[in-house]
């Protein structure tokens, strides 16, 4: 409606020139994001469906796929669910926590091996855990035969994990934002009084907060979606996360049972999707500084 | 590393403050504290030790020395960093750096060590437990044997107690002996009788019968040696009450090292590969770990079952990494490129959709297009293509293609953020220089904007490259790395990238092997080390570190 506007006030063939392509491509471009996304989503609406029966979108409109979903024992999607919201949190909050005590020093200290500490992170960096799978199960399996508690199966395992991966993979970006906050802000309240700690918690972590909100949510939209550390290392269904659980219901049931598939992965999309698109502002700025999902 | 003398961030606590400056900034230090913080450091700290000293007992009592030495370092080194005035930048650095010590740096030198040994399933224990394995897998009653009154105990009290379960027995010379899985018979102190029948003994629990119903399936499962030499046989029992002597058909000689199945007489000796084996080369399983050497690389090279999948899936790694990037950075710069213009209306609304499929978790969207691109079923071939068969994820080729059109969704809103905020950071007025000295616009794009956005970007074309290269969630979600190479040794498919084919050496289907998958895992660290070293050299990134 706005393109028309503007084609009263220029002539079309200028219009289209100027702009009137572009919103073509950007027509095709939303129809090439979106048609995944209807489709599951027109999928979940129609209940008992199968894969063939999806592929009429919008031919049925009920919610009795959501309720289906909460209803069977052999997945039991709500403790994946909360399962997932658990580690994910935990993750992310420690990984937080972590990172920018990790920063803090290396942007505001000068000590011996610093330089070769901010070297080995970066180049840590470059080696996700996943490729140590084996050993970490290996681990594990050995820290379980003592300790079960935190051992295979054991979601404060999966956490510690989790957390092993922290200061490789955020405490460059964060390093790199602490840096911008000007270090005569530290001296003042040292002058009026404050010691490290309060400075850290009371002056800097408000001032970077922006950082915060991007490692943080990077860091739980990465929990949400790992599947390889989580699936080696949690065996019982109840105990599963969303990636794992869902991955398995797909490949024991394949087409059968599409529509409540399709519910589990709208309702697990929901909260990084709300996420991704309240904080857009924040997230883009962290992708420029150098973050791959 | 020698102390840092340039001029960063001004250096707050530098070895080189006088004696009253370093004086004040402890009274600073002391007076700003405040005494909640010191209680929370000392609970905080307690807890610690607490858990350490637990930790450290239950390893010592499982002759675990060695680690439980290193966790009573880690503790007191902990506690001394937390507890002395000073070492602010360890005080910051520690909990990250406990995290990393154990989960990022020491799994890998695990994993190297991993690489050397044949574990896998049929070698995960000792030989020790090998032995006892066989015997048990083989066992029959020993006829006319003696008849053991049995009483099922478990451990009395409540700390540091296991669900472990004993049996109690009386031998034919009235003597009260007990034992449980793995622990031979030993005399029984303090034991008090009843009709030849162990009813209480000191440390121990006797099971009450609800129990001992309720534990059924344990109680006969339960298999106690009867001696240190495996081939006296077990005791084993169908009721809890009546134990029996089992003998397995395998003898094991001690001194001569080999296994003698007495029924047929066939010798199995000890071949140095972790397993008995007869003269024609047939081995009893299971069998048990140990250090293979560079075996698992020589077969990895040698072996042509798995040197062939092995060349192939390095080369599609690769590729799948390097197509991925020039496709994403190729379309989300078109794209950047198009949205770039002030005179365009609703840029917002556009760019709010595009980050939908970056939003959406990458699991999810590899399982759905895993749907949509089912061969019979899939709504690409029955909407799409009306009902065509096009075998979207089963034909070696065009599973390839289909990875790279799904991973093209799912990464180019990254690009298209990234390239949008590189062009914005670039003035306009360089291209309008250029126009005006009559440069076509593609030209001027070309040559001017390019190489400025190429220079900005290239650290973040790297790290999409790494991140590629490890892609497992896509290509397992989508494909499963399939359709399967037949001919190969390994579980193995024609979309599998190196991280992929890791995870299915070690824990897809019947036969893990640990041994050969921690191989390749050390194959991709040299790989990954490798481009990383000179993409940093190429960049010079580490120079800009200080």
């Amino acid at each position: 409606m706005q393109d028309s506007q503007v084609s009263l006030r220029r002539p079309f063939r200028r219009w289209w020139r100027e702009t009137g392509w572009r919103h073509l491509v950007g027509a095709a471009v939303v129809l090439f994001c979106v048609f995944p996304l209807v489709y599951v989503f027109s999928a979940s609406l129609n209940p008992g469906g199968t894969l063939i029966t999806a592929n009429s979108l919008f031919s049925n409109f009920s919610l009795d796929s959501y309720i289906e979903l909460f209803n069977r024992p052999q997945q039991p999607y709500a403790a994946w669910f909360l399962n997932t919201l658990f580690i994910g949190l935990s993750a992310s909050a420690g990984s937080v926590l972590l990172g920018a005590l990790a920063a803090y020093a290396f942007s505001r200290m000068r000590f011996t091996g610093r330089r070769f500490g901010l070297i080995t992170l970066v180049l840590v960096q470059m080696f996700p855990q996943l490729l140590a799978m084996v050993a970490i199960f290996l681990l594990m399996l050995g820290i379980g035969e003592v300790f079960p508690a935190i051992g295979l199966n054991s979601q404060i395992g999966l956490i510690m994990v989790y957390l092993g991966g922290a200061l490789g993979v955020n405490t460059y970006l964060m390093y790199g934002f602490f840096n911008t906050v000007p270090t005569s802000i530290d001296e003042a309240a040292r002058i009026d009084g404050a010691g490290h700690a309060r400075i850290f918690f009371t002056i800097i972590l408000p001032l970077v907060s922006p950082i915060l909100a991007v490692v943080a949510l990077l860091s739980l939209v990465g929990t949400l979606s790992e599947f390889v550390i989580a699936s080696v290392l949690l065996r019982d269904p109840e105990r599963q996360t969303l990636a794992v659980g869902l991955y398995q219901f797909i490949s024991q049931e394949t087409s059968q049972n599409w529509s409540i598939f399709a519910a589990g992965a709208v309702l697990a999309a929901i909260i990084p999707v709300a996420l991704f698109l309240l904080l857009q502002r924040y997230i883009v700025s962290g992708l420029v500084a150098g973050s791959v999902k | 590393m020698v102390e840092n003398t340039t001029s960063g961030p001004k250096q707050p606590h530098s070895m080189k403050q006088t004696r009253s400056q370093r004086q004040a900034a402890k009274i600073i230090d002391a007076t700003s504290m405040g005494w909640k913080l010191i209680l929370f450091k000392i609970v905080v700290l307690g807890l610690l030790c607490a858990t350490a000293v637990y930790a450290a007992l239950v390893l010592f009592m499982n002759d675990r020395w060695l680690i439980g030495s290193l966790v009573v370092l880690g503790a007191v080194a902990l506690t001394w960093i937390y507890l002395q005035r000073g070492a602010l930048p360890a005080k910051y650095l520690a909990p990250g750096l406990v995290f990393l010590l154990i989960f990022q740096i020491f799994v890998v030198l695990y994993s190297g060590y991993v690489a050397f040994t044949n574990y896998g399933t049929g070698h995960n224990s000792t030989k020790e437990h090998a032995v006892h394995a066989i015997m048990l897998q083989t066992q029959d009653r020993v006829p006319d044997s003696p008849t053991y009154q049995l009483s099922v105990f478990e451990e009395a009290g409540e700390l540091l107690t296991s669900d472990e379960l004993y049996f109690a027995v009386t031998t034919a010379d009235g003597t009260a002996m007990i034992g449980a899985d793995e622990q031979p018979l030993e005399p029984l102190e303090g034991a008090v009788l009843d009709e030849g029948r162990v009813v209480a003994a000191e440390g121990y629990e006797l099971l009450s019968f609800a129990e001992l119903l309720n534990r059924q399936q344990e109680v006969t499962n339960l298999v106690v040696p009867i001696s240190e030499d495996p081939n006296d046989g077990y005791l084993r029992t169908q009721d809890g009450q009546r134990a029996y002597q089992y003998t397995s058909r395998y003898e094991y000689d001690e001194s001569a090292d080999t296994m003698t199945n007495t029924e047929t007489g066939e010798v199995y000796r000890d071949t140095g590969e972790g397993a008995f084996a007869n003269e024609s080369g047939e081995q009893l399983m299971p069998g048990w770990q140990i250090n293979v050497g560079m075996d698992n690389f020589v077969r990895a090279v040698t072996e042509d079952s798995i040197r062939g999948p092995l060349i192939y899936v390095t080369l599609w790694t690769f590729a799948f990494a390097f197509l991925s990037v020039a496709t994403t950075f190729i379309l989300g710069l078109f794209l950047a490129v198009v949205f770039n213009d002030r005179r365009m209306k609703s840029r917002k609304y556009y760019r709010l959709v595009m980050i939908l499929p970056y939003a959406f978790p990458g699991f999810l969207s590899a399982l759905v297009w895993a749907g949509m691109m089912n061969q019979e079923f899939g709504f690409i071939n029955n909407v799409l293509f009306g009902g065509a068969a096009i075998p979207w994820l089963t034909d070696p080729w065009l599973a390839k293609l289909s990875i790279l059109i799904v991973n093209l969704w799912l990464g180019f809103p990254y690009m298209f953020l990234v390239c949008t905020g590189a062009l914005q950071a670039i003035p306009e007025e360089l291209s309008e220089a250029a126009q005006m000295d009559g440069a076509k616009p593609f030209q001027a794009f070309r040559s001017i904007k390019l190489p400025l956005l190429l220079t900005a970007i290239a650290p973040l074309l790297i790290s999409s490259f790494a991140f590629n290269f490890n892609n497992f969630n896509l290509v397992y979600m989508l494909t499963g790395g399939g359709p399967r190479d037949v001919s190969a040794g390994v579980n193995v498919g024609s979309t599998d990238i190196l991280i992929s084919m890791v995870y299915k050496v070690a824990f897809v289907g019947s036969q893990a092997d640990y041994g050969l998958a921690s191989a390749f895992s050390i194959l991709i660290f040299i790989i990954v080390g490798t481009i990383s070293v000179i993409a940093f050299r190429k960049t010079k990134s580490f120079e800009e570190l200080n």
